[in-house]
């Protein structure tokens, strides 16, 4: 019991995170019908670009709320600047072209950054700074819940019902919507359809930035290539809630979590990684639309 | 070249060229041509599902590593025993390793295809991964370790039929199988039926076009001679594990196919070489820079193929459309 109660936690803690990467991947596929592959190592550059300034400015053995703040911004600010400019010249250059050219260009994008993040960072797996400080906060049944975990609750929980305020209640979420509904419609009605679609990849590389720093506290080990399996993961959990849907993404990522916590506690460890495909292909081929997606008729 | 057109005369002519390189270039160039025909056959089979039906897939890897696997495992425990059947040992068992490979492929098309564009990418990909995982997982296979001292294919004599000439004549009689087969399948109905499906799928089915069969179908042929290349590279590498047929070697054959141009075959065969050679040739810029600038040039080169030529860089055209007299004696139409 107590044992299932641990994995249960960790398991929600770690379906939080895919939850945020997932988001990013749901809003970009919303908006732009596109798998943006290089999502996950946006992911990864936050969590360098954390690692530099904390190392910079001293951060490393300081743990505390205020670190944490601070890496977040950082974080969220290198992301968003990245997913700017992936969107602007990577993507837009193709915005009418076919969709497998866009696919082709978006594996491009994330093998350069994976590459280049190796030139520059160095292939050597690096150790995150310590951003909170390893304390048991409390117990639920004699199992204690640790205050990195609380954390990451706290932080995907906060940037989960901003991104839903700023999705359902402001201007710029409505155009977002406007332009995922329909792009040229929108425009016609005075979006700016490409700043909205840059907007939409700060947002998405913002809580790729957050959930860069939550992974860093919970598996505090950062190289270059470490977006790929979680970026899988977190695509599997968007496509698993439905993709373009946003409470979607938030279910699937944490279905996602929750099951790899089983596998590995009570399966086999090695087949971890399968699973998530495994879930993905059962998805996609009984409900393609995934749990709370709809279906779309394709029409001539 | 009329006799380019026939695939007896096409093999004289590379064996050839195969016994020129025999005598005239050291080993280590000659195994680099020997890499460069089975990334060949990748890119060939490859060019098949990704350039001419339109489908995407990116789990190719999945399906060379079932054909190394099958050939290395039937090669060390299954042998013939005489040495004169040795060559028709090697023969039968890269055969089977390619069929292996396309009932993998056609148990994963079966599903898979029913799937567009994005999905089919990610579930062939994730295909690609569970083989992977899979064979990682089998320890009568080796797991982790991989499976090492595969027999190469049989040196006869030590002049002419050298280790390297023998691999090459398996390599080319391979490679002229693939070409041909691949190149009147698509003169025939079924490659009619698979540019159809790339051109308009949902036309092509107004017009009486099966074209899920049509994908099944090009999808197995693909994964068949995927098969064929990895038991070849199995026996040129004399060891394999699961760690050689990652995403990146997907990633790897969708690069030569993108940058010869979608639908090209020769397109394909000339990026396949340019491929393989390129980090050869950017291994002493390395001991230069003391960095593996591979991978950086090539994804850059993909995205900015994708921007500024985005059919490849042949398109759909082959050598013959670009230089005319390749194509003397065949009639003017």
């Amino acid at each position: 019991m107590q044992d299932l109660i641990q994995h249960i936690i960790n398991g929600v803690s770690l379906g939080s995170i895919y939850a945020l990467i997932a988001l990013g991947y749901t809003m970009v596929y919303g908006i732009l019908q596109m798998i943006n592959f290089a999502h996950s190592d946006v992911y990864m550059v936050g969590a360098f670009a954390a690692y530099f300034v904390a190392r910079w400015f001293g951060l490393n053995n300081s743990p505390g709320v205020g670190t944490l703040i601070t890496l977040l911004i950082v974080s969220i600010a290198a992301c968003s600047l990245l997913g700017l400019a992936i969107e602007r010249f990577a993507y837009r250059p193709l915005r009418r072209a076919p969709k497998l050219n866009i696919l082709i260009t978006a594996i491009g994008v994330s093998l350069f950054l994976q590459f280049s993040g190796q030139l520059i960072f160095g292939a050597d797996p690096k150790v995150f700074p310590n951003v909170i400080e390893d304390a048991t906060l409390f117990y639920i049944m004699e199992v204690p819940v640790k205050s990195f975990d609380i954390a990451i609750l706290g932080v995907s929980v906060c940037a989960m019902a901003i991104l839903h305020y700023l999705i359902y209640y402001t201007k710029l979420g409505m155009a977002m919507r406007a332009v995922s509904v329909n792009g040229p419609v929108a425009s016609m009605l005075g979006v700016n359809v490409n700043r909205v679609i840059g907007f939409t990849f700060v947002v998405g590389s913002s809580l790729a930035g957050i959930g860069s720093i939550l992974v860093g506290m919970k598996y505090p080990k950062i190289e270059p290539l470490m977006g790929t399996m979680i970026g899988l993961k977190a695509f599997v959990a968007a496509v698993l809630g439905g993709i373009g849907s946003v409470p979607g993404a938030v279910l699937g990522g944490v279905i996602m979590g929750l099951s790899e916590e089983m596998v590995v506690a009570y399966l086999s460890s090695t087949y971890r990684d399968a699973l998530a495909f495994g879930i993905l292909i059962v998805i996609l081929i009984f409900r393609p639309a995934g749990l709370l997606g709809k279906y779309t008729i394709e029409k001539v | 070249m009329k006799w380019f057109k026939n695939p007896i005369l096409s093999l004289i002519a590379m064996l050839i060229v195969g016994l020129i390189f025999n005598f005239s270039v050291n080993a280590y160039i000659q195994i680099t041509i020997l890499f460069i025909m089975v990334n060949c056959i990748l890119a060939l089979s490859l060019n098949l599902v990704n350039g001419l039906t339109g489908q995407f897939s990116l789990g190719h890897a999945g399906f060379m590593a079932v054909g190394a696997y099958f050939a290395a495992y039937a090669g060390l425990n299954w042998s013939f025993g005489s040495p004169s059947l040795l060559a028709f040992q090697f023969f039968l068992y890269t055969l089977g390793g390619g069929i292996l490979a396309a009932i993998c492929g056609y148990l994963v098309g079966l599903p898979s295809l029913r799937l567009k564009g994005d999905y089919l990418a990610i579930v062939t990909l994730g295909f690609g991964e569970i083989i992977r995982v899979t064979l990682l997982n089998i320890d009568t296979l080796g797991g982790a370790r991989g499976i090492s001292g595969i027999p190469s294919f049989p040196e006869y004599d030590p002049v002419i039929f050298t280790s390297f000439f023998t691999s090459y004549i398996f390599a080319s009689i391979w490679l002229i199988i693939c070409f041909f087969f691949l190149w009147r399948i698509m003169q025939s109905q079924n490659g009619r039926a698979f540019l159809s499906v790339r051109e308009d799928e949902i036309a092509a089915e107004a017009l009486g076009v099966n074209t899920t069969k049509a994908k099944v179908r090009s999808f197995v042929i693909s994964s068949f001679f995927a098969g064929v290349a990895g038991a070849l590279y199995a026996h040129l590498t004399n060891y394999i594990s699961p760690s050689s047929f990652t995403f990146l070697q997907s990633v790897n054959v969708v690069i030569m196919v993108v940058l010869g141009g979608m639908g090209s075959f020769s397109g394909a065969i000339l990026a396949a070489a340019f491929v393989t050679i390129a980090p050869e040739l950017l291994r002493s810029l390395q001991a230069v820079t003391g960095v593996d600038l591979r991978m950086v040039i090539f994804s850059l080169c993909l995205i900015l193929i994708m921007i500024f030529r985005p059919k490849g860089l042949m398109g759909e055209k082959e050598l013959t459309d670009v230089f005319p007299w390749l194509r003397l004696g065949r009639k003017k139409a």
